[in-house]
């Protein structure tokens, strides 16, 4: 097949999750020319939730108050995870570049800035993590103060249980009832999902008037209401404060299981934002190889259908994720880098990848795996030298650490993202 | 302090226990059923499905070979709810003993085993996925059976005859007196208390634990453990069950079930009953053993992993490895001062009723009971409940019933709200209450390609809405699931089953914060 497009650009994002959509961002905030390949898979699974660092050490499973003093010990004890190499002006500065961003989006967040939050979720079960979408802040507000409230629900939603998270807050927030409404245009109860559809509903005046009508009767003595995020998808903080108009006291949304409505409303406000600011993307495509040409420069291939797409670009940054994203691949006899077979850090034998207990606190082996970089992030080849001038590394894909259990996904994803970018344009100069 | 009587107490809930329970139910006899977790919690829940032909057996084992081929048959007419009638395959490829496959018809006919010889090409036409080495093939007459409807009709049968059922609740201790035993204590999980059972006579059908109970009795039974690990593929492999024409092996058996296959298995001595799970090593070898038969095993897809334990008896004054009986053995304890106590162990899933037979037949002898046996004849009645835990079933249902507001609990497995609902009825009617670790058992829930990430959420949240779980009691029976669940996940994470892991725990430890 001929080549039918070449594209040139300063810089390659491989990925479309937290942390590829971040780099993109970072990039082209800095003037730097950016093509982004990827299926935006990772994201749309995510909670909406944007965590920093919440548990050290986690086989104690510790939970911190302050990021910040979490991450000093983190770094104190395992001096191998990225965050080790990052400096705390410089995550401030990354997520100081993305908040504001995706407030313009139309997806404004809240944190404070010292400090994590605690959030509930639809088990019930509170979880630390550190900025949340503004619809949700009422809920980690009044976790806080623990108000006479009422947890909301609707005949039909199979994922989340008004009265299971009312039993499992029981000790911590005994005030709390539990409502089952039905929900607007679904007066038969049918299977209804916390998914786009459902949230669409209520971005017009009228179903919110009629669920402010169902919810209504149940309030009594609550002070505050929770239900599934599904208020709207687009401006859900607008769809909200008019609910709430309508019902007369404060709401919130909470996180509902992936592909949840929040994760949605991430990946749409990256798009559209990126796009915006001339990100060119490709988001039905994959790179299938990747190799050097003449001038240093690295040439991507994609996966086009039909047509034949090459991205010829100065430096690439590999957000490619996990076994999920599909950056790691695992076979019975071991786990490889996908596109450019980079060394991967890893348990010696499959069977030590996995501890017997899923919900082990210290994690499981195998989340330590990864890649290994240099200072400037840049992937280690088998000498321990950088793979390439110009490859970084950012995201889950790093080795040495565990975001699930250390609560640190995006945190880790958009502070790597932010040092692989300014790295690049770094080593860019030094090109020059 | 007794607080319950009764003619027998059968203690152990596995194929045997149910089919003795049946059986005495049948002749009349009254008993109790006293089972440590839930029916099949044993070697009968983590079994290969096979309702042997017998053919396995025809070359070390003529007896058991022939008590199979008896016993199939009968199981065929009496139990067919409960077997799918596939046929089987023997195959050797090339480097098998040619000797072996000589014989093989020879000693098969010798044991009255239907027997078909088939040429290679025969036997690629009819599973095209053999391998392209065969040498040599024959069809017999082997079936796959669904070890929890087995037992849970059984059991059901058993009760609606008077039978009393007691789940949850493990044999703590026996007073003995003289050469009696007078009362077995219990614990009663559900009650949370300790119980004391006088029987007229106690049947100690424990399979692998059966020494450990004979023990706290103060009487020696020797038990060797022979683990034995299986691989559940995530789509039906063959029409029929595969096995190996060699002397019997590790991996050399695959048996289709509904939508899926079973491949196993290893045999592993073990030196206690504290970790019966699977290990990655055997599944690395029952992998590379089961693709020389069937080639595309190696790149098959595989949802699960699961182990049981086959109790060896060694018999005391014979004491080396080789007097270790692979059939079963039935102990009349009065030969060690004990005149109520009897000792059932070993044995197959398909011999199961022949064991229960026999067994009966000593108890009712020392009970002067002189009703005969009846299994042999009466069909075991089939209930629509016990049949949710076979693969596919539940999704035959659901399209069958088409109902919008059954919603769909188990998307991989198609379980909806309706089939928990019966599940737990049934469990209130048989004077239980219903917990999430119940319905787990009795259905297909979790055992889909996402490994419970969902359904467990779903399902507890159903449970939680209709009453059937208590609200406080917090969220251990999740994490009990889920790492109930893990023990089958943790030795086949590669591939897409290590994507799919990794979700469950970004959802359950990164979302929702489970971990402890
Ligand atoms: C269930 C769930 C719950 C979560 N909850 C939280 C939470 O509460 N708080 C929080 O902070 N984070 C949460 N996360 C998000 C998590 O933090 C991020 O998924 C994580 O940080 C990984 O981000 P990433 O960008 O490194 O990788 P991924 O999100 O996995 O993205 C990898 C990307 O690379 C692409 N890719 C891979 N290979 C190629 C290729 N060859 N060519 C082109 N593209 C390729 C993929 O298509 C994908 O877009 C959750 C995620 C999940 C799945
Ligand atoms: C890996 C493997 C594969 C097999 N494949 C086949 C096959 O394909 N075909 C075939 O015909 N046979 C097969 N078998 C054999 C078959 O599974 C067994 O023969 C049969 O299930 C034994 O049933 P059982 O009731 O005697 O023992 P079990 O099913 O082990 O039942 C014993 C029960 O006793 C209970 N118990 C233990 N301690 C106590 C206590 N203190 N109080 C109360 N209850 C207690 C246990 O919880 C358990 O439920 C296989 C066995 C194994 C291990």
């Amino acid at each position: 097949m001929s080549i039918s497009e070449t594209i040139k650009c300063d810089l390659a994002v491989i990925g479309t999750g937290m942390a590829g959509m971040s780099a993109a961002l970072f990039a082209a905030n800095r003037g730097v020319s950016v093509v982004q390949i990827g299926r935006p898979k990772g994201i749309l699974l995510a909670s909406g939730l944007l965590d920093l660092m919440g548990v050290h050490p986690v086989q104690e499973n510790r939970s911190w108050n302050d990021p910040w003093a979490a991450m000093d010990a983190l770094c104190r004890d395992l001096p191998e995870h990225p965050y080790s190499r990052l400096k705390k002006e410089d995550i401030l500065s990354a997520f100081g570049e993305l908040l504001p961003f995706l407030h313009n989006a139309g997806l404004p967040y809240c944190r404070r800035v010292e400090q994590n939050a605690k959030i509930i979720t639809s088990l019930g079960t509170v979880k630390t993590t550190y900025c949340v979408p503004k619809t949700m802040w009422n809920g980690v507000l009044a976790l806080e103060n623990q108000p006479k409230g009422l947890i909301v629900d609707f005949f039909g939603l199979k994922d989340f249980s008004a009265g299971r998270i009312v039993a499992t807050l029981r000790e911590r927030w005994p005030e709390l009832r539990a409502v089952r409404v039905f929900f607007p245009g679904n007066a038969g109860g049918k299977e209804l999902l916390a998914g786009e559809i459902t949230a669409q509903v209520l971005e017009t005046s009228e179903s919110r008037m009629k669920l402010a009508q169902e919810i209504k009767p149940h309030i009594r003595d609550a002070r505050v209401i929770g239900m599934p995020s599904i208020c709207g998808m687009r401006n859900p903080d607008e769809v909200l404060s008019e609910l709430e108009k309508e019902i007369g006291i404060p709401l919130f949304e909470i996180p509902t299981i992936p592909p949840s409505v929040p994760g949605l409303r991430l990946k749409e406000a990256f798009e559209v934002g990126l796009q915006a600011i001339g990100v060119r993307q490709f988001l039905q495509e994959q790179v299938l190889t990747v190799n050097r040409g003449d001038n240093s420069e690295l040439i991507l291939h994609l996966d086009t259908k039909g047509r034949k797409v090459v991205v010829q670009s100065q430096g690439v940054i590999l957000a490619s994720g996990r076994f999920m994203g599909g950056g790691l691949y695992a076979s019975r006899r071991g786990i490889r880098e996908t596109l450019f077979n980079l060394p991967v850090f890893q348990p010696g034998d499959r069977k030590d990848w996995h501890r017997k207990e899923l919900l082990d606190s210290r994690g499981h082996p195998a989340n330590q795996a990864g890649l290994e970089t240099d200072d400037l992030f840049r992937p280690l080849n088998e000498a321990g030298r950088p793979a390439f001038e110009t490859l970084f590394a950012a995201g889950s894909i790093l080795a040495h650490q565990d975001w699930m259990r250390m609560k640190c996904g995006s945190g880790l994803a958009v502070s790597t993202a932010y040092a692989s970018v300014n790295a690049f344009s770094k080593t860019k100069e030094q090109f020059k | 302090m007794t607080d319950l009587e009764t003619q027998v107490l059968i203690i152990g809930g596995g194929a045997t226990g149910t089919g003795l329970a049946r059986d005495l139910a049948l002749r009349g006899v009254q008993c109790i059923l006293a089972e440590k977790m839930d029916i099949n919690a044993g070697a009968s829940g983590g079994n290969h499905g096979l309702l042997h032909s017998g053919a396995r057996y025809v070359s070390n084992d003529t007896v058991s070979a022939m008590e199979c081929r008896e016993e199939g048959e009968l199981l065929k007419r009496l139990a067919p709810q409960c077997i799918e009638e596939t046929g089987g395959l023997f195959v050797a490829v090339e480097g098998d003993d040619e000797n072996f496959i000589a014989d093989f018809p020879l000693m098969c006919a010798k044991c009255s085993i239907p027997v078909q010889e088939l040429t290679p090409e025969e036997a690629l036409d009819m599973e095209p996925v053999l391998s392209g080495n065969l040498i040599a093939a024959f069809a017999l007459e082997d079936a796959s059976v669904d070890p929890f409807r087995l037992s849970l009709e059984n059991v059901a049968h058993a009760r609606s005859l008077g039978t009393r059922l007691l789940r949850y609740a493990p044999v703590v201790g026996f007073d003995l007196k003289q050469d009696r035993i007078q009362s077995v204590r219990l614990f009663d999980k559900q009650l949370g208390k300790e119980r004391a059972v006088s029987a007229d006579l106690v049947v100690n059908a424990t399979g692998a634990w059966a020494g450990d109970i004979a023990a706290l009795a103060g009487i020696p039974v020797h038990v060797l453990y022979s683990k034995g690990t299986l691989l559940i593929t995530s789509q039906r492999i063959t029409e029929r069950v595969i096995n190996r024409l060699r002397p019997p092996s590790d991996a050399d058996i695959l048996v289709p079930g509904g939508t899926v296959s079973i491949l196993g298995t290893t045999s592993l001595r073990i030196p206690s009953l504290e970790t019966i799970g699977p290990t990655v090593e055997e599944v690395d070898r029952i992998i590379e053993e089961g693709a020389a038969m069937v080639p595309i095993l190696e790149e098959a897809r595989y949802i699960r992993a699961y182990a049981g334990v086959r109790p060896l008896v060694q018999i005391e004054s014979q004491g080396d490895d080789r007097s270790v009986s692979r059939g079963f053995t039935i102990f009349d304890h009065s030969h060690d001062g004990l005149d109520n106590f009897v000792t059932i162990t070993g044995g197959k899933l398909t011999t199961y009723r022949l064991m229960a037979e026999r067994t009966a037949d000593m108890i009712c002898h020392k009970l002067g009971v002189s009703a005969p046996c009846l299994t042999g004849t009466v069909p075991l009645p089939g209930t629509q409940v016990s049949g949710w835990s076979y693969p596919g079933l539940s999704p035959k249902e659901y399209m069958k019933s088409n109902n919008p507001e059954d919603v769909l609990l188990c998307e991989c497995e198609m379980v909806p709200k309706s089939v928990v609902d019966s599940i737990a009825a049934s469990i209130r009617e048989q004077g239980g209450s219903p917990s999430f670790e119940a319905v787990a058992l009795r259905s297909r829930l979790g055992k889909g390609s996402c490994q419970g990430t969902f359904c467990s959420i779903r399902t507890d949240a159903h449970m939680i809405d209709k009453g059937d779980i208590n609200p406080d009691q917090g969220l251990n029976h999740l994490r009990k699931f889920l790492n109930e669940r893990w023990k089958g996940q943790r030795p086949i994470l590669w591939d897409g089953q290590l994507v799919r892991a990794e979700f469950l725990e970004a959802l359950h430890c990164g979302l929702f914060d489970l971990e402890r």
